[in-house]
């Protein structure tokens, strides 16, 4: 079981410093670990960075890589998840031409069955959001393909985890 | 002295600062070289040079490893300074050395302007992002307030937890700068965890295992030398009466003469400590990270015993070999609380098993490598045995990388602490005498002794400056075989004797050394050997001894890259 490939789903609390994307990108480098995505942003805690970080490795990789990861000084906790352990959702742009809106009855109706959110319109192009699962988001953008699409962007994964985080916990024991 | 420690609040430019910083944590020794972006830093410290004693290197390189080897001897962090771009790009070799050897060292790095940075400007280097992944931790300071906090946390972090270097980058406009200034040392950081608490239980799982234990064995690594538990290691090895062998960074935290003492592990480490590896049923590591060199094939690697890892890195654990029983923290306090819950212990036959391959060993190799017949070169393993008894086991002995390291790790009988000071992790030729110039600040009243190759020597031989310069007292002994020899060695059992690159045509080092004013001698004849090692152990300040040792000679035993530790070659 430990030497089997998983996508694992790394949750990383941080301090919010200059270089900390260094810091733990190169843990990955080092180890010729590719990363598939990665997100930082703000976290419950305040002051307190969130990555969420996805890749595929054994199980004994991953022990390894978060021991690495807490190592570093200015890292508060690191865990791993599978993705049946974590709730989780990309989110993606697409942008297309507005005339094939009014013209093609089809994309409509693609409109309405993704759950995809218009976010702009105006007379040369329409943004169109949809946030969800990896599957969705490919589905959406195969239908819109054929019709041309402009441009197309999707955010890394973002993940919060079915069991409790006990690191607001371990904080307040420090402070 | 007057202001220095105390935490007064007052004007200070950020170099000023910076130098109060470095008394508040008892800096007295730095090893740096000035340039154009840590000017006002040298400046600042051109008041002080009554309590700060600069040494004056002669490369950055030579810098880091001076603090490494001050650092080492003294348990204290090693202080660097140098400037913006190939200034700070010279230490890196030093860091990384430092970081993988678990050295406490602050480097102070100066760094253009501010308003400069990415520009490439001159001398300006990306020294965050070029020093990032060799150190345990880096920070760039762009105004002169932030310096008192940064100091503090770099020192604290270079020391704490697991040892390691440190790089502050400041800007030559946060050195300029004013601030208010005041000192508070730094004891805490919340995402840091220096120490591991102790768990309880591991302590009595360990001790379980270690009372049934039937054939025991210790590694011991450099962790005990920086918990500074000699006495806990020694009331623990003999509490538990149990055949303990080092590692070469654990080298010197045991007397080598103690009976428990059953020798060196790894790749060129003694017979029976490599081949009870794979006989033993319980393994104790102590303050060891099972490094390639020490395991050889990881496979087959002590898979028969029940490993108790006592270490203070959580990451270290399971990481090449799985711990049964993992103890974390610091082996200082983990180990009275283990020796408390174990039996007094015997095991006379099994250490008598360690004593009947040393024997062997003896035979096949060590008689012939200390004594070798007279038609024979001088050998590496006669000269380090010299010295050994002539010094008794009590000097300081620096060694760069190579054949002469592991003879002189193998050979010198080291009797007191924290003597062995060597580039382990990273096997950084060029290291000694640098190092070795570091140690001799760091323990003054100890005698040093740098052992280098005539590769490793031309590698960083312009710190003959610094010791002239400084007057320190450094005995370099050369040990010259006109081979880069571990290379040689390996090409003649591996290569088919393809000698590629390995031959040395040498400058004459009595020349060089007479350029720097340092006496020195040279001996091609065995019969000159003993007297010309009396010259250099009592000579008044430095001495440089170039022994001519046979060409081709090998380091045996040996664990062949790749090969299981049982596989250790006599031959």
């Amino acid at each position: 079981m430990e030497n089997k490939i998983e996508l694992y789903t790394v949750s990383v609390y941080t301090e919010n410093n200059i270089g900390l994307l260094n810091r733990i990108s190169a843990i990955f480098q080092r180890r010729h670990v590719n990363i598939e995505s990665i997100s930082s942003s703000v976290s419950e805690i305040e002051g307190v960075s969130r990555w969420t970080i996805l890749i595929s490795v054994t199980e004994k990789q991953i022990k390894k890589i978060i021991g690495q990861i807490e190592k570093q000084v200015e890292v508060i906790k690191a865990y791993y998840h599978l993705d049946e352990d974590t709730i989780y959702q990309e989110s993606c742009l697409f942008k297309v031409a507005s005339d094939l809106l009014f013209e093609e009855r089809e994309i409509q109706n693609i409109i309405k069955e993704s759950n995809a959110n218009i976010v702009t319109v105006n007379k040369d192009f329409f943004v169109l959001e949809k946030s969800g699962r990896k599957k969705e988001i490919e589905t959406l953008y195969e239908e819109l393909k054929p019709y041309g699409i402009m441009q197309f962007v999707r955010s890394g994964r973002i993940a919060v985890t079915k069991q409790p985080m006990e690191i607001s916990k371990s904080l307040e024991a420090i402070q | 002295m007057e202001v220095a420690v105390e935490n007064k609040t007052k004007t200070l430019t950020g170099a000023e600062a910076l130098i109060q910083c470095l008394l508040a944590e008892q800096v007295d020794t730095i090893f740096g070289y000035p340039g154009g972006a840590i000017m006002p830093i040298y400046d600042a410290l051109y008041s002080y040079r009554e309590q700060i004693n600069h040494i004056l290197v002669r490369h950055e390189q030579g810098a880091t490893h001076s603090a490494q080897g001050y650092a080492r001897v003294s348990g204290k962090v090693g202080v660097v300074f140098a400037t913006s771009g190939p200034g700070a790009t010279n230490l890196i070799t030093g860091i990384a050395d430092a970081q993988i050897d678990s050295t406490p060292m602050v480097c102070i790095t100066g760094q253009v302007a501010s308003q400069l940075l990415g520009t490439d400007a001159f001398q300006e280097t990306d020294v965050m992002g070029v020093s990032m992944p060799v150190t345990k931790w880096n920070v760039q300071i762009t105004s002169a307030e932030e310096i008192p906090a940064a100091v503090a946390k770099a020192f604290y972090i270079a020391r704490s937890g697991r040892p390691g270097p440190v790089v502050i980058d400041i800007t030559k406009d946060a050195q300029f700068g004013r601030l208010d200034y005041s000192y508070e040392r730094c004891h805490q950081i919340r995402s840091y965890v220096a120490s591991p608490a102790v768990e309880k239980a591991s302590i009595w799982k360990a001790a379980d295992l270690i009372n049934k234990a039937k054939k025991p064995m210790v590694l011991f690594g450099q962790g005990v030398i920086l918990a500074d538990a000699q006495q806990e290691f020694k009331d623990f090895v003999e509490k538990s009466g149990i055949p303990s062998a080092w590692t070469i960074m654990g080298l010197s935290a045991l007397k080598d003469d103690h009976p428990l003492n059953v020798g060196m592990l790894g790749m060129h480490g003694n017979y029976g400590p490599n081949k009870m590896t794979n006989e033993c049923d319980v393994l104790i590591a102590v303050g060891m990270r099972f490094d390639d060199r020490v395991t050889g094939d990881l496979s087959r690697y002590a898979k028969q015993a029940k490993v108790i890892h006592l270490e203070l890195d959580p990451a270290e654990i399971n990481k090449n070999v799985n711990a049964d029983v993992a103890v974390l923290g610091d082996c200082k306090y983990t180990l009275p609380l283990i020796t408390n819950a174990i039996n007094q212990g015997n095991y006379s036959s099994w250490l008598e098993q360690f004593n009947e391959l040393y024997q062997e060993e003896y035979k096949a190799v060590i008689k012939e490598e200390l004594n070798p017949a007279t038609d024979k070169p001088i050998s590496m393993g006669e000269v380090i045995k010299l010295i050994s008894d002539k010094t008794k086991g009590e000097s300081v002995i620096v060694t760069d990388v190579g054949q002469h390291q592991m003879v002189a790790q193998r050979y010198y009988q080291f009797s007191k602490w924290r003597s062995n000071i060597t580039s382990g992790g990273l096997g950084t030729m060029g290291f000694a005498l640098p190092a070795a110039i570091g140690a001799k600040f760091g323990a003054p009243d100890r005698q040093v002794i740098a052992v280098i190759g005539d590769g490793g020597f031309q590698m960083t031989i312009q710190e003959l400056g610094t010791i002239y310069q400084s007057g320190v007292d450094v005995k370099i002994l050369i040990l010259n075989n006109e081979f880069l020899g571990m290379v040689r060695q390996w090409q003649e059992m591996f290569f088919d004797r393809r000698y590629s690159f390995t031959e040395m045509i040498n400058p004459d080092f009595q020349t060089i050394a007479k350029g720097y004013h340092i006496p020195s001698q040279k001996v091609k004849e065995r019969t000159d050997l003993n007297a010309a090692l009396d010259t250099f152990l009592n000579s008044e300040g430095s001495f440089l001894l170039e022994v001519m040792v046979g060409k081709e000679n090998n380091v045996f035993p040996m664990v062949p890259s790749g090969a299981s530790v049982s596989e250790i070659r006599l031959r």
